[in-house]
């Protein structure tokens, strides 16, 4: 409530702020506006500025530090014996504390004290908020009486607006910055915890892979293994069959798209790959589940193989499907890229059209082509709905596309999906996963788009 | 030179009209067309098999999906006996909440099908009518208190398995232990049928509902909320950070190694593999920040920084094609370089900018992974009112649907399918829409 | 000067010793027309000239001669052309085996990225000329001799084409449109992006090529025509506006669009 008004408070003064620095920058003109520095606009943008900005960025930290203090404060005025445990069983009484605070009751019935701490908790968040509220009008009024008595006609407003916007616009292409260097910590964080209480070794070439951890520790298997070479071996058939279906499919389409067919039959055929491209990855996994499996399954019994209901083939051709487009644009690309000379040097040899592509086109967009596909793989490892639908959760280290695999992707889905513990090594290992998973992409994507430039380089 | 050249000669510039006309390059000349018809086979054979394939995965599921709009329903003559609802006579909207609508139900059937006479068969009879029926009947008497006492012949919703047993999916011929409906339902299938009393409709609650465990109460209109409160956020943050961020980088940035190193990062955050984002929105938003589970805020933070690369590479292409010599213009007379961009280089990238907002909008609606991640994969009935309620989206519905078994679901999940690719067929057209309306060459 | 051409009735009888022969040849690019009827033959174990100013037409009707048109999509040829009385355009001519024998080299020097000699080598081996590895060799060696590039690659055949100069890239696909021996060889423009040293080295070339094979180049430069060839051909407009002995033109051109030209007046 508090949180609405106080916008709503800030939105009215950052308005009030700009009329007010327009006018009183008219005002000060005393009729010759050409005697100001910056158009009364601008001053009315500084204006806007003071009063809007600090109040906001003092909104931003309060609600980012707010969770914390409160949760310090409630804490403390708790009796020790609830407190004085160790790390995992506080954040425990920290969930339970935020649920009944939030009015959620676990089913049990709750511990006095407990609920008390919420009702604590609960006070002090409004109290909070109240503050925030007069202080953010607080600071808003300030900055706007500020600002308003600084105009004067040589004021440079439009100089100091225009370093505001700049510092915005560097903050914003830092966020993409921010995300990849949040996406390194995260999983770094995470996965050296796994590797705190799991070998790194023993996960990256361990050929056993059963996650379940028993919940008492007397019980069989209570310490769960964690050798991912299963996944990886699972991984690398279905991005194989995946690309034995995308890549001479995407190229040769590429070839005929690019090379052979006329405006009209392009226009047409086109948009079928672009479609191709724009299903949702869940649809594939929805389609490679209820309708490839089983049909795989039934061809396979009749010619008397034994198929898996959860064949890695089905997964993979699916998956493979689903990648046609991507190659295909790619190459496109690459093979537009060659220039025509090429082609008419071949022509003007008497090379026919399938001897000019084979024999001088492709080999010169091969780098292009090479990491086209490399692109594609990195794609098809990190893809994730298509195999956690069709693919199975065995981790069987085979070679038989006929058999049921597991791959990366799927494991870190299952092993974060649902109710977990954050703290067991189960899901940890997902992050280990998530890990490998991530520097092998990157690995590809940099290689790739770094022959992909060299390749632009030459033609250009 | 001179032995060479003669043998040169004597290999190709004899006699011309023999080499080029000869039955030997006659014959390599069939040869090389042949070839050359072959390959372009093989280019039309891999699109035709591309366009195939797509063709069957739409055909299968709208196949699987279009009796979904339809839904079975049973005209009942209901009674509503004030002494059994309303013994009170108070009409209080509590207590027609919670009247025992089922005993009228099954008086009813009772009714209409003397030959149940035991209690088992009583029961496979209501068993023909949705387990939401009893609070359809309840919520019409909330609605219209005056109902009570009255005789109404009311459309209530059938069951699962009925509707499935109307649309052919069970077949009669199976043998009766293997058949979901059994022999007493489908003479009292065939009886209302006879009457008119049973009929398809079009299916509202598949767009009006929340999930559910049985399908014929099962909706995706809270997973169609979900899907928008979660674009909001998405598109409320990745707009303005995206494009300002191409501005930035396009206009304003000095070409040196530190904003190359920005342009690569972009370029591989936009080929990260979407789980490893749902990943970052687990460990940052959920455990560090303390954001709530489940949560379309936190979904929308996710797929903003998904989104951003998409925005911010398609935004900096269509400001590329802006000429310099527009920039030029507007600052030989005064304007600043902020004021040339918003002024002149934004209005003139904006088709090219929407365009990129727009594909990247569709790809985020179609998203599923990195949302089970961060926990928007929960069973939820109750649409979603606000960015911090417990919500799905559209594509996790159909993935927790695809796992269910029954045939009912089965054709849940294609409908939602079809309603997603609708959206996102609507999104793309208006991509081409825009482009084609505004593509201007310089 | 229209009423000029278009009352141009009846086709003139070809000379008697033309290799190619080209009667009335118009070409349309989609909705433009780019050649208005033009009326020329080319003789045998000649270097005919093609000058005038852009965009007259006259890399559109040397790219007519070998049927390259046909490459570009709306492009419509009407007329005739022959070739030692054969059209070129009838219907069992075959576009490929006409390109073997009217080769073709382009204004930019176009290696393939193959090795040097592979790119001599690749058109031989698509029409099969070479029986064997030896008679390959040979050709390459003879074909690269003949565009006198053999001694400064001899040692380095098997390095990639593109790291020639640009000289050397451009005598190496004069080479490699020897190497099928054609009959006809065009040029079009051939040392417009070379420096002045390899220009010469290429006149030199067609000057040494002239008598083995008959050449049709195309140029801006008119002293390069001058110096070259025996006879030049004047574009302007689409149409041809005259065609005769090489020194006939520079000396003493008949239409007076022709002397603007060579005079400097545009161009």
């Amino acid at each position: 409530m508090q949180l609405t008004v106080l916008l709503l408070v800030l939105a009215a003064l950052t308005a009030a702020g700009y009329l007010l620095g327009r006018s009183t920058a008219v005002c000060r003109a005393r009729g010759r506006l050409a005697a100001l520095h910056s158009v009364p606009a601008y001053h009315g943008l500084y204006v806007a500025l003071w009063a809007g900005l600090p109040a906001f960025l003092l909104f931003l930290v309060w609600m980012a530090a707010q969770g914390w203090i409160v949760m310090q404060l409630t804490l403390a005025a708790l009796p020790d014996r609830l407190t004085g445990v160790d790390a995992q069983a506080l954040s425990l009484l920290k969930a339970d504390i935020l649920n009944l605070a939030a009015g959620i009751n676990t089913g049990r019935r709750p511990d006095p004290a407990l609920l008390e701490a919420a009702a604590r908790h609960n006070r002090l968040m409004d109290l909070g908020q109240w503050m925030l509220l007069a202080l953010g009008a607080a600071t808003a009024t300030a900055g706007l009486l500020a600002a308003r008595s600084r105009i004067t006609t040589a004021l440079r407003a439009r100089n100091k607006v225009e370093r505001v916007a700049n510092v915005f616009l560097v903050v914003c292409s830092l966020v993409a910055i921010l995300t990849t260097v949040g996406i390194v910590l995260s999983l770094l964080f995470e996965a050296m915890r796994f590797f705190a209480a799991y070998p790194p070794l023993d996960f990256l070439f361990g050929l056993h892979w059963s996650p379940q951890t028993a919940i008492r520790a007397d019980q069989v298997g209570s310490s769960g293994s964690f050798g991912a070479i299963p996944l990886f071996a699972g991984t690398l058939l279905i991005t194989a069959i995946a690309m034995l279906v995308a890549a001479p499919i995407g190229l040769l389409s590429a070839i005929y798209l690019s090379e052979y067919a006329s405006r009209r039959v392009r226009a047409t055929l086109k948009p079928v790959l672009e479609i191709l491209a724009g299903i949702p990855t869940v649809v594939y996994g929805f389609f490679a589940a209820l309708t490839m499996a089983p049909f795989v399954r039934e061809v396979g019994t009749a010619l008397g193989l034994s198929v898996s209901s959860e064949s890695a083939l089905a997964a993979g051709v699916v998956m493979g499907v689903m990648i046609i487009p991507f190659v295909s644009s790619l190459s496109d690309d690459v093979i537009n890229a060659v220039p025509q000379s090429l082609r008419d040097g071949s022509y003007g040899l008497g090379a026919t059209k399938s001897e000019t592509i084979k024999q001088v086109v492709i080999p010169a967009a091969l780098p292009g082509v090479v990491a086209a596909v490399m692109l594609a793989v990195s794609r098809a490892i990190g893809e994730t709905m298509i195999v956690t639908m069709a693919a199975g959760l065995s981790a069987n280290l085979t070679a038989n596309p006929l058999q049921s695999v597991t791959t990366v992707t799927t494991q870190i889905a299952t092993l974060l999906v649902g109710d977990q513990e954050f703290d067991s090594p189960k899901t940890l290992s997902a992050f280990g996963l998530g890990l490998v998973l991530f520097i092998v992409t990157l690995a590809l994507n940099v290689a790739a788009l770094r022959v992909v430039q060299k390749y632009r380089e030459k033609y250009d | 030179m001179t032995d060479i050249a003669e043998r040169h000669a004597a290999i190709t510039t004899t006699a011309p009209n023999a080499r080029w006309h000869g039955a030997a390059f006659e014959a390599r000349l069939r040869r090389r067309y042949a070839a050359e018809r072959r390959f372009r086979l093989a280019g039309l054979a891999a699109v035709a098999l591309a366009a195939l394939v797509l063709v069957l995965l739409l055909g299968s599921i709208a196949g699987k999906g279009w009796t979904a709009f339809q839904q079975t329903q049973i005209l009942l003559e209901i009674d509503f006996d004030a002494a059994e609802i309303d013994p009170q006579g108070t009409r209080d909207p509590a207590v027609l909440a919670k009247a025992n609508t089922m005993k009228l139900i099954r008086d009813t059937l009772a009714a209409q099908f003397p030959e149940a006479t035991t209690r088992a068969e009583r029961r496979q009879l209501s068993d023909l009518l949705s387990s939401g029926a009893p609070f359809e009947l309840n919520r019409m008497l909330v609605a219209d208190p005056s109902l009570v006492g009255s005789k109404q012949a009311v459309w209530l919703t059938a069951s699962a398995n009925v509707d499935q047993f109307i649309k052919g999916h069970i077949p009669r011929d199976v043998p009766a232990a293997e058949r979901k409906v059994n022999d007493l339902q489908i003479r009292a299938i065939d009886a209302l049928t006879a009457k008119g009393a049973l009929t398809k409709a079009f299916n509202t609650t598949l767009f009006t509902a929340g999930d559910s465990r049985y399908p014929e109460q099962a909706g995706i209109g809270g997973a169609i909320v979900g899907s928008l409160l979660t674009l909001v956020v998405c598109l409320g943050l990745s707009v303005p950070i995206g494009v300002a961020a191409a501005v930035y980088l396009e206009e304003f940035a000095p070409k040196n190694r530190w904003t190359d190193v920005i342009e690569v990062n972009i370029n591989n955050l936009a080929a990260v593999p979407s789980i490893i984002f749902g990943l970052l929105g687990l460990a940052v938003f959920l455990n560090v920040f303390g954001m709530p589970r489940s949560a379309p805020l936190v979904g929308g933070f996710v797929l903003a920084l998904m989104t951003l690369p998409v925005i911010i590479i398609a935004s900096r292409v269509a400001m590329k094609a802006v000429p310099p010599s527009i920039r030029e213009a507007a600052l030989g007379i005064g304007a600043s370089r902020l004021q040339v961009v918003l002024h002149h280089v934004l209005p003139l990238a904006m088709p090219g900018i929407l365009t990129g907002i727009i594909i990247g909008t569709a790809r985020a609606l179609g998203e599923t992974a990195p949302l089970l991640m961060i926990g928007m994969i929960a069973f939820i009935v109750d649409i979603p009112q606000g960015f911090t309620d417990s919500a799905t989206v559209l594509p996790v519905q159909i993935f927790m649907w695809a796992d269910s078994p029954e045939r009912a679901f089965v054709e849940r999940t294609s409908a939602a399918i079809l309603v997603l690719l609708g959206f996102l067929i609507l999104m793309n057209g208006l991509a081409v829409f825009l482009r084609k309306k505004f593509e201007r060459r310089w | 000067m229209r009423v000029q051409t278009e009352t141009r009735s009846a086709p003139a009888a070809p000379a008697p010793n033309a290799k190619m022969v080209a009667r009335g040849v118009k070409v349309f690019y989609g909705a433009k027309q780019a050649l208005k009827g033009i009326d020329l033959d080319i003789m045998a174990n000649e270097v005919l000239a093609l000058i005038g100013p852009s965009g007259c037409g006259k890399s559109t009707f040397l790219r007519c001669l070998n049927r390259m048109n046909d490459t570009i999509d709306n492009a419509r040829i009407e007329g005739t052309i022959t070739l030692e009385g054969e059209d070129i355009y009838g219907r069992h001519v075959d576009p490929v085996q006409l390109r073997a024998r009217v080769g073709m080299v382009f204004q930019k020097p176009n290696p393939f990225p193959k090795s040097i000699y592979d790119n001599i080598a690749y058109g031989p081996r698509i029409h099969g000329l070479a029986a064997g590895r030896d008679e390959m060799d040979a050709i390459v060696e003879t074909s690269l001799q003949r565009a006198g590039l053999w001694n400064e690659v001899k040692d380095r055949l098997r390095e990639p084409g593109t790291g020639l100069s640009g000289g050397q890239q451009q005598r190496l696909c004069i080479a490699r449109a020897i190497a099928v021996s054609p009959e006809v060889i065009l040029m079009d423009e051939p040392c417009s992006a070379l420096d002045p040293i390899a220009t010469a080295h290429i006149e030199e070339l067609i000057d040494e090529l002239r008598g083995a094979y008959t050449i049709v180049i195309v140029t801006h430069n008119m002293q390069q025509a001058a110096r070259v060839s025996q006879r030049t051909a004047f574009f302007h407009l689409g149409e041809m506006v005259e065609c005769d002995d090489t020194e006939e033109i520079f000396t003493n051109p008949r239409d007076e669009r022709t002397q603007g030209y060579i005079t400097g007046r545009y161009g």
